[in-house]
């Protein structure tokens, strides 16, 4: 049998922000494709900076280096065109942010603007519709496409911004806390609705709320000072983790 | 000291700024109304007539309003290729770095030189180059004082478009790039869009201050009284025919110059008020 290429493979992967402190530790994992990975540990422990290393935002910022290899279906995306990289490794972040010039309508078409792609009409009312149904925001904003999307709720924000990524149809979404700026009930329609995604795209997210995890995910990784201390299932994880240092964060004895 | 007398204090030292200003406007408006009364306030303005042989008086404001708009739209335009890009090398490209607060200190230096150096420079320097490259004969006129206007006006236009160039939230700009779009496309897609009223409002102040400059412009428009047939042609700015004049006009012809500083003074308040506001607006975004 042939070895199944995993559709994200981190090896020995190294971000440092400066020459002596690194951020995330020779961190090695592949995640399997339509799956949620959760991955949390406490502040500070490199989380959100391993996301980001995944699609390149780190070469935003001349001082920060990666080391060691990212693979997206087996090619190493740290050698690849960064534009290239991110148009198939989609991002959400934290605080929804959409474009606060742009429309409803265009904030889900803004990847296409941004990388100067045209679409005809016909084709740009498709993928507006399906991508804002896949956020199931469809029914919520059909009527006011041409408004600002700013004028949205958080929650709907961050679904917006959601859909703007998926518009792209890329291979692996990466989530950066995407419900932490959000209330319960909105947090909960973006749970529900990365259940659903994941037949689509690979869901990969920074997630500092265990319940959340435990509730999403189907594999959870457990990071601790940069280092990669656990992987695996989460339902394991959960009931009985390996390392001492997961169950002390589990159990609330460290946070 | 007593807190009563230190609150009278405070108030009259506040309050001698507005009496002071309503006191400008009061005088220039007194001293205009003669002017006024006698050719008419629109006469006044769309005349351009402007002579003092006695017994004819004829004096009209257009040729010296022409002047100054002809000189300050060229100035802007020359002034947005250069400020433009220092703006978003400071504000953008190189936000943060040493290199950026050097450039950023040396145009905001480029506001403190005094503006008859500017005029010498223009007078000595750059008319005789318009002389050499046969753009005009004379080498004065509004091409050759909008020029130097527009490198006197790019340090404000360039510091305060930078400021909000800076304010654009990161997020956006990374929710940008995470779509995979280049610099380019960022800075046109997103950094642009949202920063730009706050640019465009840095632009209208960089206006009122190219409007009312005035020994620079004396010193190389050309001082003549007529409405500029061209750019390269010579001419007279609101500012400087006052500058020019005020020293030997008496009667109606020195209630002319201020009827023209009324409305100097009048189109620049408007300017810098829709300034003020426009950047208001643009930091509450």
């Amino acid at each position: 049998m042939e070895p199944i290429i995993p559709i994200l493979e981190f090896k020995n992967t190294c971000v440092s922000y400066t020459k002596q402190t690194m951020a995330v530790k020779y961190v090695s994992a592949a995640i399997e494709r339509n799956t949620i990975t959760a991955i949390m540990g406490p502040s500070g422990c490199g989380k959100s900076t391993l996301l980001r290393a995944a699609n390149l935002m780190h070469e935003l910022y001349p001082n920060i280096r990666v080391d060691g290899e990212i693979l997206l279906n087996g090619e190493n995306i740290l050698s690849m065109e960064p534009i290239d990289v991110r148009r198939r490794i989609g991002m959400v972040f934290q605080r929804p942010a959409p474009f606060p010039t742009m429309s409803i309508y265009d904030n889900v078409l803004s990847g296409y603007t941004l990388n100067g792609i045209r679409l005809a009409k016909a084709e740009k009312d498709a993928t507006v519709e399906r991508c804002l149904r896949s956020v199931a925001l469809w029914d919520e904003v059909k009527d006011v496409l041409n408004k600002k999307g700013t004028f949205l709720s958080g929650g709907q924000q961050q679904r917006l911004c959601i859909a703007r990524a998926l518009a792209m149809k890329p291979d692996v979404l990466l989530m950066d806390e995407p419900t932490s700026a959000l209330d319960p009930i909105a947090t909960a329609h973006i749970e529900e609705l990365m259940q659903e995604l994941q037949r689509e795209v690979t869901i990969l997210i920074v997630t500092h709320n265990m319940g959340q995890a435990r509730r999403i995910s189907s594999k959870s990784m457990f990071m601790y000072l940069g280092e990669l201390v656990e992987y695996g299932d989460t339902a394991t994880m959960f009931s009985n983790p390996t390392d001492e240092r997961t169950r002390a964060y589990l159990t609330g004895k460290m946070g | 000291m007593n807190d009563k007398l230190y609150r009278f204090l405070l108030t009259a030292a506040a309050l001698a700024i507005p009496i002071v200003c309503g006191g400008v406007v009061y005088a220039l408006v007194t001293d205009a109304y003669a002017a006024f009364e006698h050719f008419g306030f629109l006469k006044f303005l769309t005349s351009s007539e402007w002579s003092y042989t006695e017994g004819a008086e004829q004096y009209g404001a257009l040729p010296f309003i022409t002047g100054t708009l002809m000189t300050t739209a060229l100035a802007l335009l020359f002034c947005i290729p250069f400020s433009l890009p220092v703006a978003l090398f400071v504000g953008e490209y190189f936000k943060g770095t040493k290199v950026a607060s050097v450039l950023a200190t040396v145009t905001d230096l480029l506001a403190g030189i005094p503006s008859i150096i500017y005029g010498l420079w223009g007078f000595y320097t750059l008319r005789p180059l318009i002389m050499a490259l046969n753009i005009s004969p004379q080498g004065s006129g509004v091409l050759t004082a909008s020029l130097v206007l527009a490198i006197m006006i790019v340090p404000y236009a360039a510091s305060l478009s930078a400021e909000f160039i800076k304010m654009v939230p990161n997020d956006l700009k990374e929710g940008a790039y995470s779509l995979g779009a280049t610099r380019a496309e960022v800075i046109r897609r997103v950094v642009f869009p949202v920063a730009g009223s706050g640019i465009f409002s840095s632009y209208i102040l960089a206006i009122g201050r190219a409007l009312g400059e005035t020994m620079t412009v004396t010193m190389l428009i050309g001082n003549t009284n007529n409405i500029p047939e061209s750019i390269t042609s010579t001419g007279n700015s609101m500012a400087s025919i006052i500058a020019n004049q005020f020293g030997e006009a008496d009667g109606l012809r020195l209630s002319s110059l201020i009827a023209i500083g009324l409305v100097l003074f009048l189109i620049t308040a408007i300017i810098n008020l829709i300034g003020k506001v426009m950047i208001k607006r643009a930091r509450i975004v």
